[in-house]
């Protein structure tokens, strides 16, 4: 299990990795490395030429306002889940991060990384897609935004040109009122996920549910996220409408079965964890709008 | 007195150097060595058309290539197949490179040695292999329906039918008051050790001797292969085991084909050579265990006793037998654990897939024979609606019961199936309070008033331990009073440097650290067997007992003429040999030592010593005839046959009603190996054991689609159990019954934890959903799709029941 | 069939920061961090037992933090203070905290996996100095034993931070 050979470039610019990958579109970019060294590895796939982005300090920000939280392309998971202001403005960050294989590799690999692997079945391109966040592109053409709506086109393949180098995510606030959950069910601790589902319920004044969105893991090709609202045209959450909301979920998603789970199964996983989260996301709510009062 | 140091909880003397990166394992050994890879089979059956190596020429580093082709002598030869059996009338065993024809995902073709497994990959890739598709047999329905053969002179893909049997088990289940007829299946785990195969070779050409270091379960075994396939004298091999990342069984297997490639290369390139196993090649290419589709037939009465037993199993032993029957003979016999069925019949047959062999795993066999039959158990009880511990009990085999001989049953080593030793009801009753098995009703109702699901499982097993033929021992005072011991079988972890170096203390009186223990060694012992059958303690600790003996008894009797004394006022303690009641009159072991050699060179403060001392009868030659020189004590332990450990696990569980997560709540063993050596390491050998045991009830499969591929081929999709899926706490209590069979009354502990484990899991799951489980491993999804047919069943039940009715 | 050709991959000088050592090294981009220490350097503690970072075994501190070796490349490592297991012994010789914590507790059989808990746990306590029992299981669920069924290695937790907290207090 060692990668084939290839030629190792570490730019000590971004201009100078763009220039690099336009050179040669066939290129990698390593940031953490923790899904491509593997890949690499077990030749499964080979790379002419490695981009190591690692000597690019500007990429390991992260920055946080009212409007968001901003984290550049070698930004380690671990750092973006100690982050307490990112936690504090969007906390489905942390919710879903804590998910993310073991610390170890939470060390190392990158949450733009894992966004840009695009892989349904990981946390973090969901909770763009939840988050309605963004992602910014660079290449030696310039620079553009992707809405992460836009960015997730087929499995593990996203909407970026060969020469382009993911720069940073922007993840938007979490808006007033609302309130957050992410649980997943996987085989061990730390693994894939049969079945993840991350949700926002936002309350109006009077604490009834106005409007509900959930983002699911590993039960759709691209990160998959389905709103919910008119499930609860009361605004409560009873075991009834719960119930309608993961069933009107499952049939959103496509669930596939595997070595480790069944379609029906993930189905089934994904009513019952729909109710759990959605019933969680909306005590956050509450809770947060308590503490908006008392403070 | 030198304090005693059995049964203590001494730490471990291997700790030091492991804990500190000093190890030394396979891989870390001969820098600079050259370092192979191995072309595997891509497919599950195949014909080899053609293979052109032309190409590896272009790879610079690369220094050889073999094929079957380029194999000298016996190595062009099927390799052995280690333990025929007149039942195995069809055992085939591959070549150490494929002749004309693969049989499974990952068997070896081609060998590249190369400057570095870098290059040495890259090579691969550049042979190319022309192939005539087969169609695959996967599974044990497709290869006990046979439209496709593995072996096309294999008929029915059957390499052996097994049939043994005491009483009438037929008769009796047609006359039984009760009858039940069951069908069980257990799937594929493998040993898994952290540390893959691995090889180093070096060819000294002045010496014209060939060293081999392996991670292997047998040097003796290894040292064997080599210089018979090598066509050199045994004593032109050294097989030194070195320090071996975990075993359970799959390095028992041997030789590996690697093993013979690396030493063949290594004296062929006359430069050292290194072969390190890859975790994929593990999983393709090493070897699996357990899966069994199992028929039980059982008659019984009122109280649940047994009456007659009749069991047909299929056992899958993938594409060759090098292992022979080893695994499917002890299902069959384990099978009856503490019971006492009157009459009894079973017959396996063992057949032939196009997947990865099927030699011992940690408990080999066992656990699937235990599943069988403690499931029949708790059909029994299901069926009469009696508690699953009476109906038990109610078989049980009594402590006035022993030696007990199930039938004239033959066990794995062709000796009768004779338990030497136990306690059964004991050990139950310490299970059950361990486990709190009669409050357990009340603990339900409390759960299931919350809305949760819990179901309690409980286990038993006999495990025949310390089977033979030999072990041996060899001990060494030298005159420095430091111990030397050696025995053949090697170490994958179990701390037998420490055991091992405990016994001897005692028996010969010395200071626990004054004692270095060495195993695997064949230039220290060329006759011994291996590890495995938890069979260590039992055998080399016996035949280290017996070797300190010897080696007190002549130091003894040297001391009795230095000191003027007799031998039986002698004692010894903390290395010295004193006359009882006389404090001045005493001599070092390490001056005896010198005194035991004629040949006196003061070289030590020892020999210095031992000028005060006047030994020998000048009239005599100084070497007398029946002595030797040198203060050394050796022998070897080989008893009539193997002694019982036994043992019950107890678990309760949590299903989640919507998920059908399995959560274990509590984990409890009680289990009898006889005279504990080292309560720690003992404990430390159930807890792995039974992790071992749940990653194999609870996560673990071979999952092979029907093209023969093994879909989960790495730790990303093998699911061994972290930490968070294993037990938060395993309670364990122990009883000691002594084994009449050998000097310390030892029985075997390597394997017992892992032996119930899916028995008991499908017991407790059983006890919390309501329906049998008669498939194991089940995963959440299995249990969520049993739940679902259960409903439907049910459902249709009520419906028939409503209609008949109206 | 044998031959014999010079080796021409293309190879770049390293330069590794070990336990506070300097080593350069001249090897090529694909080196593998965890083969680089092993072989190149010859410190053969690290441990290599799946090469696809699950296991754990080859976990060392990259400027402190638990990482994979076999998930880095050498070339990539040059700008980092890499920590093995070599490295946890004191300068005196004697067992760090985790080390002795393992031999008191029996946690470890065969020695395969441990130098990656060992690093795993030292940075741990580090972090932690006072953890319970949740946050000991936390502390190693990235790693994987096949011998130990963990439950020792859990007890080794608490006692290498109650040893580490014992040196520190002297």
């Amino acid at each position: 299990m060692k990668p084939a050979p290839f030629t190792y470039r570490r730019p000590t610019s971004l201009t100078e990795a763009l220039d690099l990958l336009a050179q040669e579109p066939e290129a990698k970019v390593l940031a953490g490395g923790q899904s491509l060294v593997p890949l690499l590895s077990m030749r499964l796939s080979s790379v002419p030429v490695l981009i190591d982005i690692n000597g690019l300090p500007d990429l390991a920000r992260v920055t946080v306002d009212d409007s968001g939280v901003r984290f550049g392309a070698l930004v380690r998971h671990s750092d973006l889940l100690a982050h307490e202001g990112a936690a504090a403005a969007q906390p489905l960050l942390a919710a879903a991060l804590r998910h993310v294989a073991h610390p170890t590799i939470r060390n190392r690999g990158t949450t733009v990384g894992s966004i840009v692997h695009a892989d349904a079945s990981g946390e973090m391109p969901m909770i763009l897609r939840l988050a309605d966040g963004t992602l910014t592109v660079a290449s030696s053409r310039g620079r553009r935004e992707i809405a992460a709506r836009d960015l997730f086109v087929g499995p593990l393949e996203t909407s970026l040109a060969a020469d382009e180098i993911a720069v940073e995510a922007f993840v938007p606030a979490l808006p007033a009122g609302s309130g957050v959950a992410f649980d997943e069910v996987a085989r061990r601790h730390g693994d894939y996920a049969l079945c993840g589902v991350g949700a926002v319920v936002a309350l109006d004044g009077a604490g009834s549910v106005e409007h509900v969105r959930a983002g699911y893991v590993s039960v759709s090709e691209t990160p998959a996220v389905v709103d919910l609202t008119e499930c609860f045209p009361d605004g409560e959450m009873t075991a009834r409408t719960l119930a309608a909301a993961g069933e009107m979920a499952v049939g959103q998603l496509d669930p596939e079965s595997d070595i480790h789970g069944t379609a029906d199964y993930r189905a089934q996983l994904a009513r019952a964890l729909t109710a759990r989260v959605l019933k969680a996301a909306q005590d956050d709510a509450r809770a947060r709008a308590a503490q908006k009062v008392s403070s | 007195m030198t304090t005693k140091m059995m049964g203590e909880r001494v730490p471990r003397v291997e700790d030091d150097r492991l804990v500190t990166g000093k190890g030394r394992y396979s891989d870390d050994l001969v820098p600079g060595a050259l370092e192979t890879a191995v072309l595997r089979s891509p497919h599950a059956h195949a014909r080899i058309v053609s293979i052109d190596v032309e190409a590896v020429l272009d790879v610079h580093g690369v220094h050889a290539v073999y094929t079957y082709e380029d194999l000298p002598g016996p190595m062009a030869d099927p390799l052995p197949l280690l333990i025929p059996h007149p039942a195995l009338t069809h055992g085939r065993t591959q070549y150490a490179l494929a002749k004309d024809e693969v049989n499974y995902v990952g068997e070896a073709i081609a060998f590249v040695v190369a400057d570095n497994r870098y290059i040495a990959e890259d090579a691969l890739e550049h042979i190319e292999v022309e192939y005539d598709f087969l169609p695959p047999v996967v599974g044990i329905p497709a290869a006990r329906a046979a439209q496709e053969l593995v072996h096309e002179d294999v008929p029915g893909n059957r390499a052996a039918t097994m049939h043994q049997s005491f009483g009438d088990a037929d008769a009796a289940i047609r006359d039984a008051t009760h009858t039940l007829s069951l069908d069980f299946t257990i799937e594929r785990s493998a040993s898994m050790p952290l540390e893959g195969r691995g090889t180093v070779a070096r060819w000294d050409e002045d010496l014209k001797r060939l060293s081999v270091w392996t991670s292997t379960q047998t040097s003796t075994g290894v040292r064997a292969a080599v210089a018979s396939k090598l066509g050199l004298d045994l004593g032109q091999v050294d097989v030194i085991t070195p320090d071996v990342g975990g075993g359970f069984g799959v390095k028992i297997m041997h030789p590996w084909p690697e093993e013979l490639l690396v030493p063949l290369a290594a004296r062929s390139l006359k430069r050292p050579v290194k072969f390190t196993e890859d975790r994929r090649e593990h999983f393709i290419s090493a070897a699996h265990e357990r899966g069994q589709e199992q028929h039980v037939d059982v008659g019984f009465d009122d109280d649940g006793r047994i009456t007659g037993l009749s069991v047909h199993f299929w056992h899958d032993n993938g594409a060759y037998t090098p292992y022979g029957l080893i695994v499917p003979i002890i299902t069959s016999t384990q099978l009856l654990g503490p019971y006492k069925p009157p009459n009894y019949s079973v017959t396996f047959e063992s057949l032939y897939t196009n997947t990865v062999i099927v030699t011992p795993y940690r408990g080999a066999g066992r656990p699937q024979g235990v599943y069988a039959m403690e499931r029949t158990m708790d059909a029994i009880a299901a069926h009469l609606g009696k508690d699953r511990v009476q109906v038990r009990e109610a078989n049980f085999i009594q402590p006035e019961d022993f030696p007990y001989a199930q039938g004239d049953l033959l066990f794995q080593d062709g000796r009768p199936l004779i338990y030497d030793s136990g306690n059964y009801p004991e050990l139950m009753d310490k299970a059950k309070a361990l486990i709190d098995w009669s409050d357990f009703e009340a603990y339900r109702e409390e759960a299931r008033a919350a809305g949760r699901k819990v179901g309690i499982g409980i286990a038993c097993y006999v495990e025949g331990t310390g089977v033979g033929p030999y072990e041996g021992g060899h001990v060494h005072i030298e005159t420095s009073g430091k111990v030397k011991v050696s025995t053949g079988l090697t170490s994958q972890g179990q701390g037998h440097e420490t055991a091992f170096a405990q016994i001897v203390a005692d028996e010969l009186g010395v200071p626990f650290a004054d004692i270095e223990v060495v195993t695997g060694d064949t230039r220290r012992s060329p006759y011994s067997v291996g590890t495995f059958a938890s069979r260590a303690a039992v055998m080399s600790g016996s035949a280290i007992a017996l070797a300190a003996r010897n080696a007190r008894q002549k130091a003894l009797r040297i001391a009795a003429q230095a000191l003027e004394a007799d031998v039986d006022d002698l004692e010894i303690s903390e290395g010295i040999v004193r006359v009882k009641g006389v404090p001045q009159s005493e001599i070092a072991l390490g001056t005896l030592a010198v005194l035991s050699n004629p040949l006196r060179y003061a070289f030590d403060e020892a020999s210095r010593a031992a000028t005060q001392f006047i030994v020998g009868d000048p009239l005599q030659p100084p070497v007398g005839e029946d002595d030797e020189p040198g203060l050394e004590g050796k022998d070897y332990y080989s008893p009539m046959r193997c002694t019982f450990a036994s043992g019950i696990h107890a678990v309760i569980v949590e299903t989640d009603p919507e998920t059908a997560e399995i959560t274990i709540l509590r984990y409890a063993v009680v289990h009898d190996c006889g005279t504990l050596i080292n309560p720690k390491i003992v404990e430390g050998q159930i807890h792995g054991g039974v992790a071992q045991g749940v990653g194999g009830a609870l996560y673990e499969k071979m999952a092979y689609d029907e093209h023969g591929q093994l879909q989960n081929a790495s730790f990303m999709d093998f699911l061994m159990p972290y930490v968070t899926e294993v037990p938060d706490g395993i309670e364990v209590d122990h009883l000691e019954t002594p084994s009449p069979l050998n000097p310390l009354g030892l029985k075997g502990a390597g394997e017992a934890g892992v032996i119930p484990t899916s028995a008991v899991f499908a017991s407790a799951i059983e006890d919390a959903e309501g329906f049998p489980i008669t498939a194991m491993p089940i995963s959440p999804s299995e249990l969520h799709a049993l739940r679902l047919t259960h409903e439907h069943d049910r459902a249709r039940d009520q419906d028939t029941i409503e209609r008949s009715n109206s | 069939m044998t031959m014999s050709e010079p080796t021409s991959e293309e190879t770049v000088p390293v330069r590794l920061h070990v336990n506070g050592v300097t080593h350069d090294i001249v090897v090529p981009p694909r080196r593998l961090l965890s083969d680089a220490l092993r072989h190149d350097i010859g410190l053969t503690g690290t441990h290599v037992g799946c090469e696809h970072g699950v296991c754990g075994a080859c976990t060392i501190l990259v400027d402190g933090a638990p990482s994979r070796a076999c998930l880095m490349f050498a070339v990539g490592a040059q700008d980092v203070e890499l920590t093995t297991v070599e490295g946890l012994t004191h300068e005196d010789g004697s067992l760090s905290p985790v080390q002795q914590a393992f031999k008191d507790c029996h946690g470890l059989q065969c020695g395969f996996c441990t130098p990656g808990f060992l690093t795993t746990i030292a940075a741990g306590i580090r972090d932690n100095p006072d953890p319970d029992r949740e946050d000991a299981r936390d502390m190693i669920a990235g790693n994987l034993c096949r011998c130990t069924g963990y439950q020792n290695i859990v007890a080794s937790v608490l006692r290498a931070a109650e040893i580490q907290r014992e040196e520190e207090a002297s």
